[in-house]
């Protein structure tokens, strides 16, 4: 008994998962109807469901994120990669309401699988400048990526010309606000990433590629693994990880904001990858812990709003939380605690 | 008339997950002495001194400096009670300068600043007494390993001790610097400090201990004046069974040399300016090229330069007669060349992969991303090389990290003999490797190259190269100064030869 616990208190995802249950019963707490789910025209409603939809993009990036951090990298331009992703969507897409003989219908400026698939390419492209800062030139990962998280608001900015741009073009809504079976279209998309993302981690040698190169990129290389392909290419990953969320923020707001899309979304998601059990400094890495942390950020924003906290002083609670969240997950502190405990309660 | 030992350790236990790392052992140190503890790879010497150190807290046991119970939580507290060390894994900064690594943590002050010009000044001074004479403001990692491991030993000689530790401190230098650090230390016996010395090499216990300490499985065996432990006597006490050091060379020794007509890397003037003057060299399928010289004469230049590394600025290499590029490692392992690297901490191990995962990396490097080899395929790989090279671990699955150095050292080897290489290179193969597993791995060696791999052998012992090796080109300076046969070679006529451009 006491071996099966002491397994599970040692799996990387005991921790933010007991975190994360916290958290929850926190909200029920202040909310009873936390849990509550109701099926509404054929769509599931609730607390948590309106929390995993908003997560979406977060999780994407952090997944995103979780390769790069592990590969001792860090992307602080995915921020911005969302503004300019989103702008160009906005911007491609646009659309009016149209009478076109007798009948409302909606056009667009251009066909909209073409502006997201032009959306992403220039995510991609954001994130081959970032891999080519980095694994070409050698810059330092957080260094090479501040260049496009400075300058990207301002590409943003020329794309909407300055406005935000308000899109006008109803199919485009299904993938932030769609349902699918009942269940919102961000969480398939989520699924989907996760489950190519799991694939190629597991049942290719990719996973142990990243996590050879964050942990000894020197031996990696001497050992044949193609070290700076790999890195150039997991920056590439992170940038169109930021693109897809762009797609759902932007479809979900229905305009784009060069200024405000997407901010601070890169702290989230290194908090998301450090809150999930990967540490910073690289190596082993846990995409099941990041979406955790994930949920775990925007339970907690979640709860920040429901309490009516003023906004003022939101981010302030926001800190304070984190800082608790991180020192329960602090395998340091933890050991003090246990130490003190069997101390004081003898042998238990 | 007795003395009092300055240090005494007791009963000391350590346990890791899954591994039991010391039982009951037992240290005596007496002022101005040097001590040598010995044992296997993973008898638990290193484990012993963390524990002294602080480094590691033993689960049980007893610490007594000056009969006065300590128990040290850091290296800090341990330097703070008079007890210095260099640890087996030189862990110095390899971003500062020489200078700053040596003076670290204890910078002298002049008034609020520090002394800088002092610490230069002091820098030079401790490294001269090693006979080391070099710019002691470039950066740490400029240098190789075997300087490196000096500074690092420099470093503990220069603070006021009375015990000197010192973890396996030759396994990188060459003859001369072991005799230069042996000078140090006799000056240092002769003002009464302890030294507890540990190495794999015989000669050098004998050179310069006065009594042994052996632990075999984490266990104390016995302690014994070095004078009246025999060199098989001392084998024997740490393997626990018989060997014949003798016979056992013996047999290595005797391989057939089978060369083919052709073969199979031909070097033709690879050179890079500054750094390796152009060098010509032929290595055989089924032959072992022997890379004699000193320290710094260029033996590590020569196979970075063949394993792409290092880019060749001149020359060219064929390969089965072909004309190769060798410009990445990854190119080199595609043509079935093999690279183990002498600094096995920064450029071999990846510490938080399990050993199943680095046993495999290679061989997955080369076989690409998507062919996965799957993880029964790895097991059953890891499983087999660790039964094969005898890696002390309970299971394949423990991070490379945890294992003592000498194990990691095999570990890597089975790296590449799993990618089935045509050709491995081996520099300082046998580096912190203990007499027993040593013979194990030149057995090895001299198997895999019966079966026809061509293997370029580098070690600072020069007698290993001497034994293994079928040819010898002998370097100096960063230039081929000669070719000789390994069967008609001794120790003299390399060293002449090493010597001979130069009278
Ligand atoms: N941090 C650790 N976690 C788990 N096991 C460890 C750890 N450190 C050492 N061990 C284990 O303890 C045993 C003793 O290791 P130690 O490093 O003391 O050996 P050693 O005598 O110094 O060997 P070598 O001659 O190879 O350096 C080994 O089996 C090793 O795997
Ligand atoms: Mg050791």
């Amino acid at each position: 008994m006491k071996n099966t616990l002491s397994q599970l208190t040692r799996s990387h995802l005991f921790w933010p998962c007991v975190t994360l249950v916290l958290l929850c019963l926190a909200n029920v707490y202040f909310n009873p109807g936390f849990f509550d789910i109701e099926v509404k025209d054929g769509h599931l409603y609730g607390s948590v469901i309106d929390i995993l939809n908003r997560a979406a993009p977060l999780m994407l990036i952090a997944m995103g994120m979780t390769l790069v951090i592990a590969t001792r990298g860090i992307d602080i331009s995915v921020g911005a990669t969302v503004a300019i992703a989103g702008a160009v969507v906005a911007a491609l897409i646009g659309g009016s309401l149209v009478i076109k003989d007798g009948v409302q219908t909606y056009v667009s400026n251009v066909p909209m699988p073409l502006a997201i698939v032009a959306a992403l390419a220039v995510a991609l492209l954001c994130g081959l400048w970032n891999g080519l800062l980095v694994a070409g030139a050698g810059m330092q990962p957080i260094v090479a990526t501040l260049i496009l998280m400075v300058a990207g608001r301002g590409v943003a900015q020329l794309i909407t010309e300055g406005q935000i741009v308000t899109v006008y073009y109803e199919p485009f809504f299904f993938i932030g606000n769609g349902f699918i079976f009942g269940i919102p279209v961000s969480l398939y998309i989520v699924a989907v990433v996760l489950a190519v993302l799991l694939l190629l981690t597991k049942r290719t040698a990719l996973g142990l590629f990243i996590e050879s190169v964050g942990i000894n990129p020197v031996a990696s290389r001497f050992s044949g693994i193609s070290a700076r392909a790999l890195v150039f290419w997991v920056y590439a990953f992170c940038a169109v990880t930021a693109g897809i969320a762009a797609l759902i923020i932007t479809s979900n707001v229905k305009s784009a904001d060069a200024n405000n899309a997407g901010l601070l979304l890169e702290l989230d998601a290194i908090l998301a990858v450090a809150l999930g059990g990967t540490s910073l400094a690289g190596g082993r890495f846990y995409l099941i812990g990041t979406l955790i942390g994930a949920l775990i950020i925007q339970t907690l924003t979640y709860a920040i709003y429901s309490l009516g906290v003023p906004p003022e002083i939101n981010m302030v609670v926001k800190a304070i939380v984190v800082f608790g969240v991180c020192l329960i997950q602090s395998p340091a502190l933890r050991d003090l605690l246990m130490k003190h405990a069997f101390r004081t309660g003898g042998t238990a | 008339m007795k003395p009092t030992p300055v240090l005494v350790m007791q009963d000391i236990c350590k346990s890791f997950p899954g591994v039991k790392a010391l039982t009951d052992a037992r240290l005596r140190l007496f002022p101005g002495e040097v001590h040598a503890l010995m044992g296997q790879n993973g008898a638990g010497k290193s484990t012993l001194i963390k524990v002294l150190t602080g480094v590691e807290s033993p689960d049980s046991g007893q610490i007594l400096l000056k009969d006065q119970p300590i128990r040290p939580e850091s290296v800090d507290d341990a330097q703070k009670l008079g007890i210095s060390t260099v640890f087996q894994e030189v862990n110095l900064c390899p971003n500062l300068s020489v200078a700053e690594n040596i003076f670290i943590g204890r910078f002298p002050m002049r008034g609020l600043a520090i002394d800088w010009k002092a610490i230069e000044r002091d820098a030079r001074k401790a490294l001269l007494a090693l006979n080391i004479d070099i710019d002691v403001t470039r950066t740490l990692s400029e240098f190789p390993v075997a300087i490196q491991q000096m500074v690092a030993i420099a470093r503990a000689l220069s603070t006021e001790a009375q015990v000197l530790i010192l973890d396996e401190p030759t396994s990188s230098l060459d003859e001369d610097e072991v005799e230069r650090l042996f000078d140090a230390l006799r000056e240092l016996k002769r003002k009464g400090i302890a030294i507890l010395f540990v190495t794999h090499f015989l000669d050098q216990t004998y050179a310069i201990s006065d009594r042994i300490t052996v632990l075999r499985n984490g266990e104390f065996i016995g302690e014994y004046p070095a004078a009246e432990l025999g060199r098989l006597e001392l084998i024997n006490t740490m393997v626990g069974r018989d060997i014949d050091e003798a016979g056992q060379a013996a047999k290595s020794a005797s391989s057939a040399d089978r060369p083919t007509d052709r073969p199979f890397i031909s070097v033709q003037g690879l050179g890079a300016a500054g750094r390796m003057h152009p060098i010509d060299l032929d290595i055989y399928q089924g032959q072992v090229l022997g890379l004699g010289g000193l320290l710094g004469s260029g033996r590590t230049e020569t196979a970075r330069m063949l394993f792409g590394i290092d880019r060749a600025e001149s020359g060219t290499i064929a390969i089965d007669g072909a004309p190769v590029r060798l410009n990445s490692p990854r190119k080199a392992v595609r043509q079935g060349i093999a690279f183990c690297p002498e600094d096995r901490k920064t450029e071999g191990i990846v510490a938080d992969l399990s050993i199943r995962e680095n046993i495999i990396l290679a061989l997955q490097a080369r076989r690409g991303i998507f062919r996965y080899l799957p993880k029964r395929v790895q097991t059953a790989m890891a499983d087999e090389y660790i039964k094969q090279l005898g890696i002390r671990t309970p299971d394949a699955e423990k991070p490379i990290g945890q294992l003592s150095g000498g194990n990691q050292q095999k570990a890597l080897l089975a790296r590449w003999l799993a990618t089935e290489p045509k050709m491995l290179i081996l520099d300082e193969p046998t580096r912190g490797i203990d007499i027993a597993a040593k013979l194990e791995i030149m057995d090895l060696v001299k198997t895999q190259c019966r079966k026809g791999l061509a293997i370029l052998f580098i070690s600072s012992e020069m007698s290993e190269v001497l034994r293994v090796s079928d040819r010898i080109a002998v370097l100096r300076d960063r230039q081929k100064v000669g070719e000789i046969d390994g069967k008609a070679a001794d120790e003299q006529s390399v060293f002449r030869m090493i010597a001979g451009a130069e009278a």
